[in-house]
């Protein structure tokens, strides 16, 4: 009897540890890549306000407190391990530390990199190395009109969508202008931004003179003399897509100078900013938040959470690099959860994630995000634009305006730059 | 002719403000025979000491117009903490060693500094944009410029013309000159070379943070300032001749006004033209526009 007690004892044991030892199998720690700038002029603007977004919403999410669907803990049941990399140090070192992510780390994905350069170099790094890998801020419509990838994707839209809803918006406000001019960063983000709003300028009013463009270097710091040319050139508009300490050290430089009192500023990216430089920026200056962030995203529940979250924790409200990794995880997190489902409730592969990222559409604190181009690797969303205005001392964005996902970003299969010029054709 | 007035005031102002950033790194280099890299970091040091002090001075309710005293009081305090700890502490240990070691040392020094700037101020930027703004502005033909620009102009004379007067005017400037020519001489002539190098590394390095502390009301402190600085520094002090008082000043001339021109005229040459500046002075004059002849020692 005593031996019967012992063996039923072992067995039940031996049954109660079977699905545990399988569940801890599945349950193994999804471990994630999170790359952004840690130091150097991105890292205050962007790169920590993105690895704050990141470690708290993970953080959230391992407890299951996200809002519905994303309610359930970590990634379908697996807790969320994450490896913080600086982005600094040029893309050759970046493509060394993504190496390592990957063979030395042993991530299962990456989720990161702010700065396009950074973008344009990892892609076919990551497609080679077989590694899942979301591209949560760069702006480049370059990545995915050059070439397609398996394992690449990209949950944010693309800076052709800031261009495009810059000039909507500003066709809308100054219907009556005659001349416009800008001030841009020299590579691919700078250069890709200033191309498209200048001929979609060019598409929605033909008359437009463009009086010229400056393209000082990435960190220059100094821009007296390109405000000169600006002040001299007396165009009635100044496109800008100056982002971290470029953009405010030209709003610190050009406030006594009176430039953007004297020329409506087009900030693309000036959401960033606006609190900090508040008494800077003149009101009338146009801001954007590279999509429906910041102030200008949706009142849901998935805003309403990270708002409170994000401000209870940081003491500050998020910005849009905070929105954009929220929803580059959120995204994921969908695409890993229905892939699970479909593999039987085990663990999917990467394929069976990216497969499932492909093409999808989610909501997060932004918005509806479609991955709808570039082969269903590429986001769309809707944008908005507003006009900055001081209210008993606090900045506010007054006059906003919302443009559809289709109204500003390309169809599938159609480059950014023909479909501008091409007329916007759906 | 508004616009060739413009250019060369643009040209100016931008002259003004690189030669303070690279006028202690010749300096340094003249007496000491060191390419101090360091020199990035004390720029990145008097800009956050200036954004913090400025910026709680102004908070505290004091007279803003004192702000520019405290500007440079930041300079002098955050370098008088680094600079003799450095050059004591560090580098007087390495002065026998070839000039490519004791470069690769201030390369670690400045990498280290960086870091303790993130771990003393963090990576948030700074701002004290009030002392950019509270001079006013003035006119030149159609172009408004602000006041604060000449105060930048005044310092880059008062330290160019001071250091001048300081060598050639002066007992301390003379025996300097001794320590330029032969240490190894000046010492045996009892001169305290030591003394000399501490003293030179404090004031090149605190002009450096002079530069960045003025320098602080016009841009966003942020971590890796000092990176881009050093890089135009030493275009300047190449094309003028490293260790040349007189040819930091033209280096700086010239590349603010070839600057200027190139925004003006042909914006997308911008990035080019410096280098372009100082690789044509090199083809012609390897060792700068105001190279010394070097004395053989037998």
């Amino acid at each position: 009897m005593h031996s019967l007690r012992k063996l039923a004892t072992a067995v039940a044991a031996a049954l109660a540890l079977a699905p545990v030892s399988v569940l801890a199998q599945d349950a193994a720690p999804v471990k994630i890549g999170v790359v952004a700038f840690l130091s150097g002029a991105a890292a205050s603007p962007f790169g920590v306000p993105a690895r704050n977004a990141a470690e708290l919403v993970i953080e959230l999410m391992n407890a299951g407190k996200a809002p519905a669907p994303y309610d359930t803990k970590g990634f379908g049941g697996s807790k969320i391990e994450t490896v913080i990399i600086d982005e600094s140090g040029g893309t050759t070192t970046q493509v060394t530390e993504f190496r390592n992510l990957v063979q030395r780390h042993n991530v299962d994905l990456v989720i990161g990199y702010i700065s396009s350069s950074s973008c344009v170099g990892i892609a076919p790094v990551a497609e080679e190395l077989k590694m899942l890998t979301n591209f949560f801020d760069c702006g480049t419509p370059r990545i995915f009109e050059d070439a397609s990838y398996k394992y690449v994707f990209r949950t944010s839209p693309t800076s052709t969508m800031d261009s495009v809803g810059a000039a909507l918006y500003l066709k809308d406000a100054k219907p009556k202008m005659k001349s416009i001019a800008g001030i841009n960063q020299n590579y691919a983000w700078g250069q890709d931004s200033w191309v498209d709003f200048e001929a979609s300028m060019k598409q929605l009013m033909p008359k437009i003179e463009v009086k010229m463009s400056q393209m000082p270097k990435l960190f220059a710091g100094q821009y007296n003399a390109e405000i000169s040319t600006l002040l001299g050139s007396k165009a009635d508009a100044i496109h800008s897509s100056f982002w971290d300490g470029d953009l405010e050290a030209l709003i610190l430089q050009a406030a006594p100078r009176g430039l953007f009192k004297k020329s409506t500023g087009v900030l693309t990216t000036g959401e960033t900013a606006m609190y900090k430089l508040a008494k800077q920026i003149p009101d009338g200056t146009i801001l954007g938040a590279r999509g429906p962030f910041g102030p200008y995203a949706p009142d849901n529940a998935y805003n309403r959470w990270l708002v409170k979250e994000f401000q209870e924790r940081y003491l500050v409200p998020p910005t849009y690099p905070s929105y954009q990794m929220a929803q580059a995880i959120m995204g994921v997190k969908l695409a890993w959860e229905k892939a699970q489902a479909a593999n039987g409730g085990k663990r999917p592969s990467k394929e069976q994630v990216a497969a499932a990222l492909e093409n999808s559409t989610f909501e997060g604190p932004g918005g509806t995000v479609k991955m709808a181009i570039g082969k269903g690797h590429q986001a769309i969303m809707e944008t908005a634009y507003g006009m900055s205005k001081v209210v008993g001392g606090k900045m506010t964005v007054t006059k906003v305006k919302r443009y559809p996902a289709e109204m500003v970003n390309p169809p599938e299969g159609v480059k950014s730059a023909d479909w501008i010029k091409g007329g916007f054709k759906k | 002719m508004q616009e060739i007035v413009t250019v060369i005031v643009d040209g100016i102002i931008y002259s003004a403000w690189l030669f303070i950033a690279a006028v202690g790194l010749t300096l340094i280099y003249g007496v000491m025979k060191i390419v101090n890299l360091t020199h990035g970091s004390f720029y990145a040091l008097g800009a956050y000491a200036g954004a913090s002090f400025t910026g709680a001075w102004i908070a505290h309710g004091y007279p803003p117009m004192l702000s520019y005293a405290v500007l440079l009081a930041s300079a002098i305090v955050i370098t008088l903490v680094f600079a003799p700890l450095i050059e004591r502490g560090i580098l007087r240990f390495m002065y026998a060693k070839e000039e490519v070691v004791i470069l690769l040392i201030t390369y670690a020094l400045f990498l280290i500094l960086e870091d303790v700037i993130k771990l003393v101020w963090g990576v948030d930027p700074y701002f004290i944009a009030e002392p950019y703004g509270l001079l006013g502005s003035f006119d030149v033909g159609e172009m408004t410029y602000p006041t604060y620009n000449l105060i930048l102009v005044g310092i880059a004379i008062v330290a160019g013309g001071g250091l001048t007067l300081l060598l050639r005017g002066t007992r301390i400037g003379k025996l300097l000159l001794t320590v330029i020519h032969d240490p190894e001489v000046s010492r045996a002539m009892g001169i305290n070379v030591d003394r000399f190098y501490l003293v030179t590394f404090t004031f090149g390095s605190l002009l450096a943070a002079i530069g960045g502390a003025f320098t602080a009301p016009t841009v966003s402190v942020v971590p890796g300032l000092g990176v881009e600085i050093i890089v135009l520094s030493f275009a300047v002090v190449v094309i003028g001749g490293l260790g040349s008082l007189p040819g930091a000043a033209l280096g700086a001339l010239i590349v603010g006004l070839v600057r200027s021109a190139t925004i003006h005229y042909v914006p997308a040459l911008e990035l080019f033209v410096i280098y372009f500046v100082m690789a044509m002075v090199l083809a012609f004059r390897p060792r700068g526009l105001f190279s010394l002849a070097e004395p053989r020692k037998i």
